[in-house]
């Protein structure tokens, strides 16, 4: 099935109106699940969707139309409609703009990869999961197992009357790996990093590098073990969290905490504000002095990796949290405007379908110089957790509760047995504040997730999060029911 | 949008080869979004968005795509044929699939909703002079969504309607907040209007500084929004067979341990309102009206045909991914002007959120406190209470704390929008718990 090749500059040309602004942001994108439940197949297809964001501004004020009818008089008749809305809004606009909002950037991204998305066939990939998911199933015990390969790509170009011209082309492969165990009233489930925490820019040289197989029979076993574990104690102790669930910490407490858009309100109806005020930026201190998160869209294979935001500006690495102090927002260019804090390239949509907002990319935790020897022989007693199973935070991203799949006991300073339902919660700022140790680049794990909810209208949209090894003092951890 | 739907559909149809069955989905909107911050239009914008699904059968196989209608019959019928090609290139490396539900050739149905919605170009006019100096935040969605279901053996189902919600939230000085929704088919703005002043009295509550509460149980009692939320879990890991099935369910200490919840406490779905489909993505059809706890005792689960094959059970005609979608729960005899004299000491809760399991075997759901949430002391309303934790099971909340429950109904509407806009709601009552554990 071909992509519908456009020429967006022919398109911009017929747009007649009298706007001061117009940008066109084309997206198509194709998605491959395939998913093979319990040896059968539960998932095969080609998902694609394609469009065009025609967006105008006018007296201060953007319209858009978002429209899949993409002939020369199907995008003039949207930017008509489009104009008609940025006209009739304008007498009560929020925030009077201008086209500094849409800055003019030409320039293309590329993710990276060595094999093409159609260099393995649909009957090679359901080979592969076929195995994968016998791999799986390590003994009668394992009622359920799941294995998904789903490939991604997208191609998105973005002209404006101003002068963008920008071309990006992605390819994505998320993968996960299931298995739940259960014994009488007892169920366990582990997964391949939690939430399908297992995706990345790469092509189906992905397959090369993760031993699908060894995988698979090592998250079965653990699933199994995890039967007979002991519930997680509770108490107040030392916790280690490893990657795959320090993205989910980092997403949730840090990431939407700073996006400005929230800050400014625009988000309180729906998924919250924040505990962040416009006037913490370059004075809190959110987090110990262990603490540097950046905002990297450079990283190499890193889900939310790109060259420019949906509104065209260049996208840069900066750091957001240095030595626990808050410098920068995650606010695109109308947040700038809006705010007056510095922000980054986060202005972003979901598909040509939807608007953008200020979202994350890739946010990470930058690594810091303990072994994971050391944090472990540091603890006298605590807990240590992988893979997220359970999350939830309140509307001001402050209190936050989350459980883990898989934890170990830290007993003087060593692992020592399992224990299943490993669960904690706590504040944000003085969570992060309580940050002692951070791994080094050996502990360092790159990880995303494909299902970031946000925006009204909503949007579901994809990010990135790498992070090491972390331990965290003096937290709130229990275990089940 | 019917007949695009319809003659797309036979042309893919028509062109089958020997032994293929094909069935094809429509899914799309015509939709205005006005997004709103400080009583002003934030972002403002409208989509045509038209989503063509089709599910190709063949050996014992099968495989699915979709694709964006342009609306251009000829430029559609070329992407499409395109696509059920390569579709007919994959079937055949892929596994058999023991457990396909081949589609139905009958019965066809018919339901469009004719609504008398503001136009496009009216709507800032209609809704923003009334909030005035209000501090009024929220989204605003309206226009045109369908549904469609066919296939090659003659089925044709479809389902259109023409609405609109607001969704919105008013905020005090102080930043507290109340939580309003006016939704429907037919706009009349006096009543709008009215709704807008409801919300402002309730904000007037919220003027009142906030009191902390400190992590404990509390007899407690839940608005009608509150309660579709908690039911709203059942969708996830809960009153699915497959999930039960599968090892994955909440579900499991009233299947396997013989668990009741609370007399107090039945739910069916109940299809009667028309706010959705009777159809499901395989075209059958649903029941009106089914019962799936009647006081407290499970009844039944939500059975697709897929998993009815798989697991040797009967199907109810449930939705693939065997969520509820349209639930009812069975009021009670709680009269509102009761309510707060009834708490007595305790807290009365206008909204709950970001729900999710803690304890999915144990059916532990944690989430928080969120807008008119106040403390009740002495069977009357007290103080707004700050922000709190909390984690508890429905086995408490439905079963062993269900004191009473409301005696009137709410229609709690869906007004997601990921993707394309939600259809349908949720009708309860709200309800009064013995005992609720706050953590945090």
């Amino acid at each position: 099935m071909e992509k519908q090749q456009l020429n967006l500059h022919e398109l911009l040309g017929a747009v007649h109106i009298s706007a001061d602004w117009v940008g066109l942001r084309e997206v198509y994108e194709k998605v491959t699940p395939r998913m093979v439940r319990d040896g059968v197949p539960v998932a095969n297809g080609i998902y694609s969707t394609h469009g065009i964001m025609v967006e105008v501004l006018s007296d201060g004020q953007f319209g858009y139309f978002g429209t899949s009818d993409l002939t020369p008089a199907g995008i003039a008749l949207a930017s008509e409609k489009a104009y008609q809305q940025a006209k009739l809004a304008a007498k009560y606009s929020l925030v009077q703009f201008t086209d500094e909002a849409r800055p003019a950037f030409k320039g293309s991204y590329q993710s990276p990869f060595v094999k093409n998305g159609q260099s393995l066939s649909a009957g090679e990939l359901n080979e592969l999961l076929l195995k994968s998911n016998q791999a799986l199933k390590v003994s009668d015990k394992i009622v359920s197992a799941s294995s998904i390969i789903q490939v991604l790509e997208t191609q998105f170009k973005f002209v404006s009357s101003n002068g963008s011209d920008i071309t990006q082309d992605f390819l994505m492969i998320e993968a996960d790996l299931s298995a739940t165990a259960v014994d009488g009233a007892n169920q366990q489930t582990r997964t391949f990093g939690g939430m399908r925490g297992n995706c990345k820019q790469i092509g189906m040289e992905y397959f090369d590098s993760v031993d699908l197989i060894a995988q698979a029979t090592r998250i079965g076993e653990q699933a199994i073990e995890l039967l007979d574990a002991t519930d997680c104690p509770t108490g107040e102790m030392d916790v280690i969290l490893a990657p795959d669930q320090m993205m989910l910490q980092i997403h949730e407490s840090v990431g939407h905490a700073l996006e400005v858009d929230r800050i400014l309100g625009d988000e309180r109806n729906y998924a919250g504000w924040s505990f962040v005020k416009l006037e913490d930026f370059g004075s809190l201190q959110y987090g110990s002095e262990h603490m540097n998160i950046t905002f990297d869209p450079t990283v190499s294979n890193e889900f939310a990796s790109y060259g420019f935001d949906d509104g065209g500006l260049k996208a840069e690495r900066e750091y957001i949290i240095k030595d626990g102090k808050l410098l920068r927002g995650l606010g695109g260019m109308e947040s700038q405007i809006r705010s007056g804090v510095d922000g980054v390239a986060n202005f972003r949509a979901s598909n040509w379908n939807r608007a953008p907002i200020d979202r994350m990319a890739n946010l990470n935790l930058e690594p810091g110089n303990s072994t994971r020897e050391e944090m472990i022989e540091s603890v006298e007693k605590g807990v240590y957790m992988e893979s997220n199973r359970s999350w939830s935070i309140d509307d001001y991203r402050n209190k936050f509760q989350f459980g883990c799949e898989y934890g170990k006991l830290i007993e003087n300073g060593k692992l020592t047995k399992t224990v299943k339902n490993p669960n904690y919660r706590g504040i944000s700022n003085p969570f992060w504040n309580s940050l002692k140790r951070v791994g080094n680049q050996d502990t360092f794990g790159i990880y995303g997730t494909p299902n970031c909810g946000k925006g009204e209208p909503n949007q579901v949209i994809r990010v990135g999060h790498a992070s090491p090894l972390c331990l965290f003092e003096n937290i709130q951890v229990f275990g089940g029911a | 949008m019917k007949n695009h739907f319809k003659n797309l559909s036979s042309t893919l149809f028509d062109s089958l080869n020997e032994g293929e069955v094909l069935s094809a989905s429509f899914s799309g909107e015509n939709s205005q979004f006005i997004r709103l911050n400080q009583a002003k239009v934030r972002q403002t914008g409208l989509v045509d968005d038209f989503d063509f699904g089709i599910k190709l059968i063949y050996d014992g196989r099968t495989t699915s795509g979709s694709l964006t209608l342009s609306g251009n019959m000829e430029n559609d019928e070329i992407h499409a044929i395109s696509l059920l090609a390569t579709l007919r290139n994959d079937i055949t490396q892929l596994p058999e699939d023991p457990y396909i539900v081949m589609p139905l050739g009958a019965p066809s149905s018919e339901n469009m909703t004719i609504g008398n919605g503001l136009p496009f170009e009216n709507a800032t006019e209609a809704i923003i002079p009334s909030l005035g100096d209000t501090d009024f935040v929220g989204i605003w969605a309206s226009g045109k969504i369908y549904r469609g279901n066919a296939n090659s053996l003659g089925q044709f189902h479809w389902f259109e309607t023409d609405n609109f919600a607001l969704d919105y939230s008013l905020v005090t000085p102080e930043n507290q907040m109340v939580k309003g929704t006016f939704a429907g088919k037919d706009w009349n703005q006096s009543t709008y209007e009215q709704n807008i002043q409801n919300s402002l009295k309730k904000l007037e509550l919220m003027n009142r500084k906030p009191v902390k509460v400190k992590p404990g149980d509390y007899r407690t009692w839940f608005e009608p929004a509150a309660v579709s939320d908690f039911l709203g879990m059942f969708s996830w890991n809960g009153i699915s067979e497959a999930s039960l099935q599968q090892g994955s369910s909440s579900f499991g200490k009233m299947r396997h341990d013989g668990i009741q919840l609370s007399p107090h406490f039945s739910l069916r779905e109940d299809f009667s309102s028309g706010m959705v489909p009777r159809f499901n993505g395989y075209g059958e059809v649903a029941d009106e009206s089914r019962t799936l706890i009647n006081k407290g005792q499970l009844v039944q689960t939500l059975v697709s045909s897929r998993t009815a094959a798989e697991y040797g059970v009967e199907s109810n005609q449930a939705e693939s991914g065997e969520y509820l979608r349209a639930p009812s729960m069975r009021p009670g005899n709680l009269t509102q002007d009761k309510v707060v004299e009834t708490i007595g000491d305790g807290l009365f809760l206008s909204n709950i959120h970001y729900l999710n399991w803690s304890d999915n075997p144990g059916g532990r759901v944690t989430g928080l406190t969120r807008y008119a949430c106040f403390k009740v002391e002495k069977g009357e309303i007290v103080a707004p209470i700050e922000t709190m934790r909390f984690d508890d099971t429905f086995y408490r909340y439905f079963g062993t704390e269900l004191e009473a429950v409301g005696e009137t109904t709410s229609v709690l509407p869906e007004v997601g929008s990921y993707g394309g806009r939600d259809i349908g709601g949720t009708i309860c009552p709200g309800i009064l718990v013995k005992s609720f554990s706050l953590t945090l």
